[in-house]
């Protein structure tokens, strides 16, 4: 179980003196093997809260907890843009993620989930865009992460790569179920993916909804049912909108 | 056809250039201009004394003790002042007056300070080639991208290994541009720190060869020390480039 409990996080304030609240009073409770959405309007802080539990922010009042590992959890971070290192090709950029190199199997097995074996010799440079998205998603799997966060990772790709990657993810973490913590500002693509679902309301930064996805696993291919939640879920909290 | 132009063209030029010379020298029939084969002839003769190579290695041995120096320091100051901006505020003035402060009297200033002898000869071509060598890396330093750093940090990669993956690839071409230059600058500045205060290598040869008024010796040298440069160039560095930037599309 992770237990995120933001007191509160301070911006400074733009062209004025002073400063601003991002997140103020945030409590959030993942269990272990869980995927959650965060659903919020874009500039609410959702990277910044990222930022936090990855340990790259450290200026803040309040604390993360990893339960089992209170001092070093391993975190496997998807960032918006790729971020592969272009001088490295694909394996070496998933390697070099990993502490130990003894995981040459386990490389193996995710580059063939993510159905890009023959190009693990490849410099970034050569992939497409969606083909990058997945090489970082490996990444983010190969380090066996007590966490897996992800921020937008399929923003900008068109609609029929964005539902591949998709449903390719979900293969990949029904086989390793990683805590995910998966932030989105698009509503289809959250129900699409989560156990639960985060809505989070902007300046400051506060939880305005949290809910289970009802729709069986088996059936979030289904395009119909993830559209008549959404309007149910629209038409309940019309701060959505 | 398009490669074999490609190859040939450099050559021609070198062709066109020496018969330029050889009719400029036919034309002037001066000592001041001897002609290419006269020229030829002192090379040869003074490789075979052992003199060329001698007194070329002296100022080449010169060349790589002083140029490492400032480059290892250059490499290390301009990442420090690259990555820390309160540094870089108090020492930017600095740079500005190192940098505008004359060869000449630096290597003036190194001899009546630290005596005619070697390590003051290094110091002199140090000091002039090391705030170059700063100003580069540090602009390279600045560029580094951030997103990367962060990629590095949230995955744990440890100081010795975002320096080697992370940072190094990113100033490369700077340290590159900064070997280039460097060599060409250091070069003419040791020929000086020769003739004004040491008694082998190339500079000390020239001053003599200019008191003799024997310009075809100072053109045997000359053509000597550029080829080696050039051999430099296509042998270490060209291929050093190649290696490096394979993952470019």
């Amino acid at each position: 179980m992770i237990a995120i409990d933001i007191k509160s996080k301070m911006y400074p304030a733009k062209g004025r003196a002073g400063h601003h609240l991002a997140i103020a009073e945030l409590q959030l409770l993942l269990q272990s093997g869980e995927f959650v959405c965060l659903v919020g309007p874009s500039g609410c802080g959702k990277t910044t809260l990222l930022n936090i539990i990855a340990d790259l922010d450290r200026d803040y009042e309040g604390s993360v907890n990893f339960k089992q590992h209170q001092t070093h959890p391993k975190i496997g971070y998807v960032f918006q843009n790729p971020r592969l290192l272009p001088w490295r090709t694909v394996r070496e950029n998933i390697e070099l993620a990993i502490e130990d190199n003894s995981s040459s199997e386990n490389i193996d097995a995710l580059l063939e989930v993510m159905q890009l074996t023959q190009f693990q010799h490849v410099y970034p440079e050569r992939l497409s865009l969606g083909m990058s998205r997945r090489v970082a998603i490996i990444r983010g799997f190969a380090t066996n992460p007590d966490m897996l966060l992800m921020d937008e990772p399929f923003v900008s790709l068109d609609a029929p790569t964005a539902r591949q990657v998709r449903s390719l993810l979900i293969t990949l973490w029904q086989q390793r179920p990683h805590t995910v913590l998966f932030v989105t500002h698009d509503l289809r693509e959250a129900i699409a993916l989560a156990d639960r679902i985060v809505f989070l309301a902007a300046a400051p930064m506060k939880v305005i909804a949290d809910m289970a996805v009802p729709i069986p696993r088996s059936e979030r291919d289904d395009e119909q049912a993830i559209e008549t939640f959404r309007q149910q879920l629209l038409h309940d909290y019309p701060a959505l909108k | 056809m398009l490669i074999s132009l490609r190859t040939a063209v450099p050559g021609l030029s070198l062709l066109v250039l020496l018969a330029v010379w050889q009719l400029l020298a036919v034309y002037l029939n001066s000592n001041n201009l001897p002609a290419p084969l006269v020229v030829g002839n002192v090379f040869w003769q003074g490789c075979l004394s052992g003199q060329i190579p001698y007194h070329l290695g002296v100022t080449l041995l010169r060349l790589i003790v002083s140029f490492s120096i400032a480059m290892l320091l250059g490499c290390a100051i301009g990442i420090v002042l690259g990555r820390n901006k309160k540094l870089d505020a108090f020492f930017d003035n600095w740079l500005i007056i190192f940098l505008s402060i004359p060869a000449l009297v630096t290597i003036i200033l190194c001899y009546v300070w630290f005596g005619l002898t070697e390590s003051a000869a290094i110091l002199a071509v140090v000091i002039n080639k090391l705030p170059n060598v700063i100003v580069t890396i540090r602009e390279g330093a600045r560029a580094l991208d951030q997103d990367l750093l962060e990629m590095a940090r949230s995955y744990r990669f440890g100081k010795r290994k975002t320096l080697l993956h992370v940072v190094w690839p990113q100033l490369y071409p700077y340290i590159m541009g900064a070997t280039r230059s460097g060599l060409a600058l250091v070069w003419k500045i040791i020929l000086v720190v020769e003739l004004l205060g040491r008694s082998n290598g190339m500079g000390y040869q020239l001053h003599l060869f200019f008191q003799l008024f024997d310009v075809a010796s100072i053109l045997a040298y000359t053509i000597a020390f550029v080829a080696v440069i050039q051999m430099l160039e296509l042998l270490v560095l060209k291929p050093l480039d190649t290696k490096a930037q394979r993952w470019r599309r």
